[in-house]
């Protein structure tokens, strides 16, 4: 479970301090489907990063589980982001000289498991996001709703606790969202992930549990 | 993974992994070769020097020559000098035949008391030291007006008839017709083997010298003079006036060149026929290993008062000629391109690595998020950057052995010119004059006498031979393994440096 205690985040812009993340105090529930939702510089991306482990607040406090975002230093946060999150973009950054199976391989590099271990399981992972016969192409030669699934089996390929998506349909037509909706809905209720998307798309957000709206770093529930 | 990787983005990423590598390579390439021909200028240098000091002379000592001393060892004006009484030489009739020879110590070399050979063997680390007199042998021979004739015959009245008309010269009628000829003798210890000029050379007739020689009037020729002198073993040689028998020929090992002297005869004979007796010109220095000689020309320097020591590394900067130009060319030109190019290489793999990361930040970003640590992520840059290198290092290898083997094929001659204390390569030289007038004897005395200044210099024509050895290619391999892991370390850092949520919101 996420807990965020008064969290704020502050960036120096030009000179000008922005506050990202105003006071904000949250809970995300395990198993929760949450979305996010608000204007461009809003706060949803600092927010996703402090959920990530991938920055830290300026003040205030994040937790997963037992463990402190806001306190650990860089190598627990590392080993914290390669067990226990897994993330989806928007532009899918897969790697491009890596082909799709290659690409999910590197989700399960930092975490010792065999090549052979590796290659079975990201195989699996491809399989699962309805991929199995496009492991060996590059990303260049797949589509964007292809590029997303594959990134979301790197996501999911090491089984974390938490699937974290920033805009995952932002760059996809409609029917491609539907899919892409579809699928991350199938493998939240299959593995019992807590799934936060980040998304402009109210119709993606609709398909969420809980909607939580942010605006100039504060947010609020939506009914 | 990291092999996947790094194999992917060295193939995906063909322009930068090829100008890496070319860049590399060039430098590498540059370096085997400069290195190469470098070492073969070296050896070439070695083998004039060897010619001179005989193999595994690695210091000489030897008296700077004063502007008394060096005149003073001569005759008057600088240089030989004979004088002929009205009787000199034997009566022909209408002219008279002369022929006689004078030996002395070489022009420019200055003679040092015996002793001294002495004081280098007791110097900490001196494996063996022998003592060498450097002479000039000059003889006149030819024919003279007989004065004495014609001054009786002036003195008996003009209208007398003269007891037999005046010969000699060009022209028959009484003038001047002479050789003058001149060169160079060593004077050596007969015994010594392990160290000297006659170390080096290689016996292609007769016998070399024992320590029975001693006090002998025997002979050693360098081969060239030998076939020029017409000598061969058994024949006989005048040598200051005295009658030495030819025991033995010798011609230089490894290089045309010709040894350090035209004729080589006991130290203590030398001594004796010269007039220097307990002089030595030079003595040779073997030290008892490579790392003692700096120490050695130390204490030397302090025990031999005033004396000059000279260790091979400064001979060698005394070769002159074609050789000289190429050892000059390769220290200075060769070195500093092959430095700037090294440098150049480097600098082009560093740039292009950082711009590297820079382009792959949202890469970087995106494996930082998912989990890679900083340390797996420098291990990914660096380690492309150290097989673009390793790659570049190969392909410079092959292109600099091919260079090598280009400057093997051709193998320019070079020519190395060294000025020592002795003669050599007279042979060629030995002077020849003839004058029907006093004016033309006396051109005739400059040239030949010119070409004895002239004489302490040995020439050598040797085929450049570039080396390569393993060394050689394990350290250009290394250099390129180097020069990326500086570019990988740099790339690296940059890539670490990164924040994650940083990188990933750049590219948003």
């Amino acid at each position: 479970m996420y807990t965020l205690t008064d969290v704020t985040k502050t960036y120096s812009q030009s000179k000008r301090q922005v506050v990202a993340l105003n006071d904000v105090t949250l809970e995300i529930p395990d198993g929760q489907l949450v979305a996010i939702q608000g204007p461009t510089g809003g706060g949803k991306s600092t927010l996703l990063q402090m959920l990530g482990a991938l920055d830290r607040p300026t003040s205030g406090s994040v937790e997963l589980g037992a463990d402190s975002l806001s306190k650990q230093h860089d190598g627990r946060l590392t080993k914290i982001r390669a067990k226990e999150i897994g993330f989806v973009f928007q532009g899918f950054n897969l790697i491009p000289t890596l082909t799709a199976q290659e690409n999910v391989e590197t989700a399960l590099a930092p975490l010792k498991v065999s090549a052979a271990d590796r290659k079975r399981r990201a195989a699996e992972a491809l399989a699962s996001v309805g991929l199995a016969d496009r492991g060996n192409h590059l990303p260049s030669e797949l589509s964007g709703g292809q590029q997303q699934r594959v990134a979301i089996a790197r996501a999911l390929v090491k089984d974390p606790e938490v699937l974290l998506a920033d805009e995952p349909t932002g760059n996809l037509d409609e029917e491609t969202r539907d899919e892409i909706m579809d699928l991350l809905e199938g493998l939240w209720r299959d593995r019992g992930l807590t799934v936060v998307i980040v998304t402009h798309d109210t119709a993606v957000a609709k398909r969420a549990q809980r909607r939580l709206q942010i605006k100039h770093g504060q947010v609020r529930e939506v009914d | 993974m990291f092999g996947t990787y790094l194999r992917r983005e060295l193939l995906n990423r063909r322009k930068q992994t090829i100008i890496i590598a070319i860049g590399m390579a060039l430098a590498i390439a540059l370096v085997i070769i400069v290195d190469a021909v470098s070492a073969g200028v070296r050896q070439a240098q070695e083998s004039v020097l060897q010619s001179v000091y005989g193999v595994g002379t690695d210091i000489t000592v030897s008296q700077p020559a004063t502007a008394q001393n060096a005149t003073g060892l001569q005759g008057a004006g600088g240089g030989p000098r004979f004088d002929f009484g009205a009787n000199a030489g034997t009566d022909t009739g209408g002219a008279r035949q002369v022929n006689t020879s004078r030996l002395e110590p070489t022009r420019g070399a200055t003679v040092m008391d015996a002793s001294t050979l002495t004081t280098v063997k007791k110097v900490q680390n001196v494996e063996s030291a022998a003592a060498v007199l450097s002479l000039t042998n000059t003889s006149f021979s030819g024919t003279l007006p007989n004065f004495q004739q014609l001054r009786q015959e002036r003195e008996n009245g003009q209208a007398a008839q003269p007891t037999a008309p005046p010969t000699g010269g060009s022209d028959g009628a009484g003038g001047s017709s002479f050789t003058v000829d001149s060169f160079s003798v060593l004077g050596l210890d007969p015994a010594g083997k392990s160290v000297g000029p006659l170390a080096s050379v290689t016996l292609t007739g007769g016998r070399s010298f024992t320590a029975a020689d001693a006090g002998k009037d025997v002979v050693v020729l360098d081969a060239s003079y030998a076939k020029t002198a017409s000598k061969a073993v058994g024949d006989t040689i005048t040598i200051g006036g005295t009658d030495f028998s030819v025991i033995g020929i010798v011609a230089a090992t490894g290089s045309d060149a010709t040894t350090a002297a035209n004729a080589y005869i006991p130290l203590d004979v030398a001594q004796t026929l010269s007039g220097q007796s307990g002089k030595i010109s030079s003595v040779y220095v073997k030290a008892a290993s490579s790392g003692d000689i700096d120490q050695i020309k130390t204490d030397l320097t302090k025990a031999v008062s005033g004396a000059t020591v000279s260790t091979q590394a400064d001979l060698a900067s005394t070769v002159s000629g074609s050789l000289g130009s190429a050892g000059q060319l390769i220290a200075n030109l060769g070195t500093w391109l092959s430095v700037i190019v090294l440098a150049a290489a480097f600098l082009i793999a560093i740039l292009f690595t950082i711009s590297g990361v820079t382009r792959r930040t949202r890469e970087f970003g995106t494996l930082k998020a998912i989990g890679w640590s900083n340390r797996r992520i420098v291990g990914q840059v660096a380690g492309e950057s150290v097989v673009q290198g390793v790659i570049g290092g190969v392909i410079g290898v092959a292109v600099g052995l091919l260079g090598v083997l280009v400057v093997n094929l051709i193998s320019p001659t070079l020519t190395g010119s060294i000025s020592h204390g002795t003669t050599s390569g007279a042979a060629g030289r030995s002077g020849a004059a003839t004058g029907a007038t006093g004016e033309g004897a006396a051109r005739g005395f400059g040239g030949a006498f010119g070409a004895a200044r002239e004489a302490a210099t040995t020439s050598a024509n040797i085929a450049l031979h570039a080396p390569v050895t393993l060394w050689i290619i394990v350290g250009a391999v290394g250099l390129a393994v180097l020069g990326g892991l500086i570019a990988g370390a740099i790339g690296g850092w940059r890539a670490s440096r990164l924040r994650p949520a940083a990188a990933l919101r750049s590219v948003a």
